[in-house]
C-alpha cells in the first residue's frame, strides 16, 4: 500500500495536537506533586520514612520512571491504573495516592 | 452508547483526582536490518477512566505507518498503515484482593507484554524473541481475575487467571486459551520471581510455561529483568541488564541521563511451528544499546544486535526517538 497524503497528514496532526495539548496542561500542574514525583526518581533506600514514597518505587518504579510532573487532578485515575497493572492492595493505592497529591 | 452512558454517569460524580486520562507514547522508530532500512512513526494512544468508586475502563491504541524499501534494500519506499486494539476493558474491582476484568486485554504470559512493552518504557526498540511464546496474537478476548493474595513488608504476592475466547476479527484477534501467572516479591530485596502457565483451548491443545526473575537493587540504579520460555515448537529465554549513570552527579546531569543497555537472547527451535511469531531456526542475539533520558518525558535509544542464526546472521542497528504524555482529558474539578 502506497503512502498517502492524507495518512501522513492525518498523522502530523494527531501529533502536534497531542503534543500542544500536552504543554497546555504541563503549566497548570501542581508545584508540590512535581517535587515529590521528581524526588521519587531518585535510588532510594527501604528506610525512606514516607511509606508512600517506598510504595510507589517497589511497585510502579519497577516497570518504568516516575513521570516528571502529575496533575492531582489525575492522581486518583492513574492510581487506580496502577491498582489493576501492578495488583496493589487498598493499603497500598491509598498511601501512593496520599503521598502523589496529599 | 451503553458504554458512553456509563462513563458520562460514572464520571460525572467522580472525586477531584479522579479526572479521566489521555496519556500514551509518540515515537519515531528507525531500523536497519542487514541494509534494509525501515522507519516507523507510531502513536500508542491510552484512555483511562474511573467509573463509580470500583469500576476503571482502559484502553490502548497502536497507530503507526511502518515505511521501507519495495524490494528490501532496492525498490521505491512504500508505507503500510497498521493499527489495533492492544487492550479495551473494563476493570471491577470487587475488594481489596481481587479485580475481575473484562474485555480485551493484554495476555499476561510473562511479564514483557504486559509490562514492558508500551514505547515510552521499553529499553530496546525490538521485543524479545520469545515474546510470542503464550499467545503470538500479544492480546485476548474474555475475562480475567486478578488481585494480591497479601502485601507484607517482607514478600508480596500476586495472582492473576484468565480465560479467552476465539476472535478472528483483525482488531481483536484472539484466541480460545485459559492460563494463569502468580508472582513473588521481596520488597527489602526488590527481588521478583514468577510463574506463568498457557494452554490452548483449540486445535492441537498445547500447554507453554514460563518463569521470570528480576533483580532492582535499593542501594544503585541496577535492573535485571530475566525470562525463560517454553512452548510447542520452541524455548528461549532473555536476560536484559540496565544501569543509569544517576550516581555521576544526579539523574539529571549529562551522564547521569544516560542508561546503558545490554540483552542476551538465545531461542532453541524444536520442531517447525508456522505462525507462531518464533525465529524459524535456534537464534543467538546480543543487543548492546543505551537510553538517554531527555527532558520533559522525551528518551532517545539507539542499540546494535549481533544475530547468529542458522537461517542466516544479521546485524540489526535502531534507533528511536520517544515522548511520553500523560494529562486529564478534561478540566475536571478544581
Amino acid at each position: 500500500m502506497k503512502i498517502t497524503v492524507l495518512q501522513i497528514v492525518s498523522l502530523t496532526i494527531v501529533v502536534l495536537s497531542l503534543g500542544s495539548l500536552s504543554a497546555q496542561q504541563q503549566q497548570a500542574l501542581h508545584a508540590d506533586a512535581r517535587k515529590k514525583i521528581a524526588a521519587s526518581a531518585q535510588p532510594m533506600t527501604p528506610a525512606a520514612p514516607d511509606p508512600g514514597e517506598q510504595k510507589f518505587q517497589a511497585n510502579c518504579g519497577r516497570c518504568h520512571t516516575a513521570p516528571e510532573q502529575i496533575s492531582p487532578r489525575i492522581a486518583g485515575t492513574v492510581l487506580r491504573h496502577m491498582r489493576v497493572r501492578a495488583s496493589l492492595s487498598a493499603e497500598d493505592e491509598r498511601d501512593i495516592l496520599r503521598y502523589l497529591a496529599p | 452508547m451503553l458504554l458512553g452512558l456509563l462513563l458520562l454517569l460514572g464520571t460525572s460524580a467522580l472525586p477531584a483526582q479522579n479526572v479521566p486520562v489521555i496519556s500514551g507514547g509518540l515515537g519515531f522508530l528507525e531500523s536497519k536490518n542487514n541494509g534494509a532500512y525501515q522507519f516507523q512513526p507510531v502513536v500508542t494512544p491510552q484512555f483511562t477512566s474511573p467509573i463509580g468508586k470500583d469500576l476503571l475502563f482502559e484502553s490502548r491504541f497502536y497507530l503507526g505507518e511502518g515505511v521501507a524499501r519495495k524490494d528490501g534494500t532496492t525498490g521505491p519506499y512504500q508505507g503500510t498503515f497498521f493499527k489495533f486494539t492492544e487492550y479495551l476493558q473494563l476493570d471491577y474491582i470487587a475488594t481489596s484482593h481481587i479485580t475481575f476484568v473484562a474485555g480485551r486485554f493484554l495476555t499476561p504470559f510473562g511479564t514483557y507484554n504486559e509490562r514492558l512493552s508500551p514505547i515510552w518504557i521499553q529499553n530496546l526498540q525490538d521485543s524479545p524473541l520469545i515474546v510470542p511464546i503464550g499467545d503470538p496474537d500479544g492480546s485476548s478476548d474474555g475475562a480475567m481475575v486478578r488481585g494480591v493474595v497479601f502485601s507484607k513488608p517482607t514478600v508480596q504476592v500476586n495472582y492473576l487467571a484468565y480465560f479467552s475466547v476465539p476472535t478472528s476479527n483483525s482488531q481483536f484477534l484472539s484466541s480460545r486459551a485459559a492460563g494463569d501467572r502468580i508472582d513473588l516479591y521481596f520488597p527489602r530485596t526488590r527481588v521478583e520471581i514468577g510463574n506463568s502457565y498457557t494452554r490452548l483451548l483449540q486445535g492441537t491443545q498445547t500447554n507453554s510455561i514460563g518463569t521470570h526473575f528480576w533483580w532492582q537493587p535499593w542501594r544503585f540504579p541496577l535492573q535485571v529483568r530475566s525470562e525463560y520460555a517454553h512452548g510447542p515448537h520452541a524455548q528461549g529465554y532473555w536476560m536484559e541488564s540496565t544501569y543509569r549513570l544517576s550516581q555521576w552527579r544526579g539523574q539529571d546531569s549529562l551522564v547521569g541521563r544516560l542508561e546503558p543497555v545490554f540483552r542476551m537472547q538465545q531461542t532453541f527451535r524444536n520442531s517447525p511451528g508456522p505462525g507462531d511469531g518464533l525465529p524459524s531456526a535456534s537464534t543467538q542475539q546480543a543487543d548492546f544499546g543505551f537510553v538517554y533520558h531527555l527532558p520533559h518525558e522525551t528518551r532517545f535509544s539507539s542499540s546494535y544486535a549481533l544475530k547468529f542464526s542458522t537461517a542466516g546472521n544479521a546485524n540489526i542497528w535502531d534507533m528511536s526517538l520517544t515522548y511520553r504524555f500523560l494529562f486529564p482529558a478534561w478540566r475536571g474539578h478544581q
